[in-house]
């Protein structure tokens, strides 16, 4: 017990001194299910060593009682902050009171959990229904008052979402007339699936004529409908519209060659503002908002689609 | 030859022919089809295109499920092969190699799960389910978690190409089933399949190498599955190893089921299981044509095969004439002794 309570004076006393050794970090990651969760891995790591922070990474191969042990970890080392992914929303509550207890500051990243907002610092993550709005909004000021009848491709049936995305982009067309959603069905976030059930729609739709744009709520749908576009003898990006959400690299690709037209981000960087508001907390103990939004980016053609594939493609998407 | 094949399939036929009538109350211009480029078009070409996987699989899962087995793992062997036909293409090796290395992938898992049927005696069930839980990391491996995209235009001709007139792979599915049918039927081999399928013991006994062909089922089985999944891979123009094939496992053995084979082993019908397949794509097309929201998608489709169950159902006729009062004195399935016309 004293030596620990030693441990932290002396934490303490190296804070307070302006940070003479480098902070330790620890990272709870859910795992590597998707490109997107290599990403936030990879850009957590970057940010840290920009920033000169010792990151302790642990994947926990999406299972809580080893991001439960990884934490208890963390803080048996004493670290001076912990990431932390939650790959579920309950049961935290024992593992974080321990950490609060130790004084040790938590961020959620990117999911949130259940327990009470006293029991971690900050929250960072994305609005999913403002992602769905912010594409929702590109459309209608695209379209410039014309008639468009709108596909829709959902994510899976009754994921949040593909619920959220869904609910985002319907808000932004709801006072417009002119843009109506014609048809909606579920790929599945795939690329396959999204081509499938585009070239359903395409035959449903006089072979396509009578389609405006198409909405995916994941860029990996939209690849799979360009190419159901194109087979069907239609240029997707002119006869067709195409707007999605993620900014993986391949949209990217896909724009750089003018066959699609919008994405909305969703930024693996959720590790920027998570530190930003833990030197902030560190520096004079500002106690950052509980829930911090990342930004939701649009990305059209004009924005050097080929630069930010160069950009993305060694992130681990 | 034709005649009994022909009376074999009839229920699934009729089946798929209602289902095209029903589809087109629906949605009219569901039999539009029209020359463009030279390639047909219309919604029962897509139909037919997209049928591809499943029927693909389906004529391998006829295969083992007519040995009493099962193969869960088909779905897991998509994904290994789509993953390193994408990998080798990608790499450069061209196409050729590229399909080579992505057929004898296929057949290595097949080799696989049928010596750990046939040799090492574990379940087919439980066999197959290694592969099925192991495969999917495998392909990840080989694309190292991401979606292996290329442009190789030759493979992608595979999946979306055009041979006179009609895509590509659809000529795949019907030469593996009309080959694979030819194979089994002019030879011996599908009546040992059968024999092994009804009574493994004893059709050793009498002389059959149950051993041997086990494997050689397994490994048909997933020298299909590794077709269906450079049809996947090429269709998309990328490996999607956590995608590719997911779950059309299930839908094999449904269509298998739909096509009238008993998961007991025993006698099969490569057609009728192929056209199983199409039946549950059509279904499919007319849920998108049809504008459901996606919620219905999974209850339309249930609803839609249990009927189509029932209606196959050998019990179903002897309740149905035993409702009418004249009970039957033969079981109706048993259609070797269905010669002599029942007394009034």
């Amino acid at each position: 017990m004293t030596y620990k309570t030693l441990l932290a004076t002396t934490a303490l006393v190296a804070l307070s001194a302006g940070g003479a050794h480098a902070q330790v970090i620890g990272f709870s990651q859910i795992g590597s299910e998707s490109g997107w969760r290599a990403a936030e891995t990879t850009l957590t790591r970057m940010q840290a060593e920009e920033r000169g922070y010792d990151l302790r990474f642990s994947d926990a191969q999406q299972r809580q009682e080893n991001q439960i042990a990884a934490i208890r970890s963390f803080i048996a080392q004493d670290v001076d902050a912990i990431l932390l992914a939650p790959v579920v929303a309950t049961g935290w509550d024992a593992v974080l009171q321990e950490a609060a207890e130790a004084e040790i500051p938590v961020i959620l990243l990117d999911r949130m959990v259940d327990s009470s907002d006293d029991l971690y610092l900050t929250a960072v993550g994305s609005d999913l229904v403002h992602e769905g709005y912010v594409a929702g909004e590109w459309l209608v000021d695209t379209v410039a008052g014309e008639d468009c009848r709108v596909v829709e491709l959902q994510g899976t049936t009754g994921s949040s979402p593909a619920i959220d995305r869904k609910n985002g982009f319907e808000q932004a067309i709801a006072d417009h007339a002119n843009v109506e959603i014609v048809r909606s069905q579920t790929g599945d976030f795939t690329r396959s699936g999204g081509k499938s059930v585009m070239e359903g729609f395409l035959q449903a739709e006089g072979g396509g004529a009578d389609i405006c744009a198409v909405y995916a709520h994941n860029d990996d749908m939209a690849v799979g409908a360009i190419q159901a576009i194109k087979e069907a003898g239609l240029n997707p990006g002119t006869d067709i519209l195409v707007v999605s959400i993620d900014a993986v690299p391949d949209i990217f690709l896909a724009m750089a060659a003018g066959e699609a037209n919008a994405t909305v981000e969703l930024t693996p960087n959720m590790a920027g503002p998570a530190f930003d508001a833990l030197e902030a907390y560190w520096a004079d103990g500002t106690m950052p908002p509980k829930f911090i939004q990342t930004e939701s980016a649009l990305y059209t053609q004009d924005d050097d689609p080929q630069g930010e594939y160069d950009r993305r493609k060694d992130l681990g998407y | 030859m034709m005649v009994p094949t022909l009376k074999r399939i009839a229920p699934q036929l009729s089946t798929l022919v209602a289902l095209i009538i029903l589809i087109t109350f629906i949605f009219p211009s569901f039999l539009n089809l029209s020359m463009v480029d030279g390639r047909l078009v219309g919604p029962l070409v897509d139909v037919a295109k997209r049928s591809a996987p499943v029927a693909l699989l389906a004529i391998g899962m006829t295969l083992v499920i007519a040995t009493k087995g099962i193969d869960l793992s088909v779905g897991a062997i998509i994904a290994i092969c789509g993953a390193s036909a994408a990998w080798a293409v990608s790499a450069g090796y061209g196409l050729g190699p590229a399909l080579v290395i992505a057929l004898s992938a296929g057949i290595a898992c097949g080799l696989w799960n049928g010596v750990l049927v046939s040799m090492v005696g574990i379940q087919p069930f439980v066999a197959t389910l290694i592969l099925m839980t192991a495969g999917r990391g495998i392909a990840q491996l080989i694309t190292e978690g991401r979606i292996l995209t290329f442009t190789d235009p030759s493979f992608g001709w595979i999946g979306s190409g055009t041979l006179f007139g009609l895509p590509v792979p659809v000529w795949l599915w019907l030469a593996t089933g009309v080959l694979m049918a030819l194979l089994l039927r002019r030879t011996a081999l599908g009546m040992l399949i059968e024999a092994v399928g009804i009574n493994r013991r004893a059709s050793a006994l009498s002389g059959v190498n149950a051993r041997v062909l086990l494997i050689a089922v397994y490994a048909a089985s997933g020298f299909c599955a590794a077709l269906a999944g450079l049809v996947v891979t090429a269709d998309i123009r990328g490996a999607d190893a956590n995608n590719a094939g997911l779950w059309l496992e299930l839908d094999a053995i449904l269509a298998v089921v739909i096509g009238g084979n008993s998961l007991l082993g025993g006698r099969f019908s490569i057609a009728a299981s192929v056209i199983g397949a199409l039946i549950i794509q059509t279904i499919n097309a007319g849920i998108l044509l049809g504008g459901f929201p996606p919620e219905y998608n999974l209850v339309i489709k249930a609803a839609l095969v249990v009927v189509i169950l029932v209606l196959q159902s050998p019990n179903l006729v002897t309740h149905f004439a035993f409702l009418r009062g004249a009970l039957p004195t033969r079981r109706p399935s048993e259609q070797v002794q269905q010669t002599g016309k029942p007394k009034p």
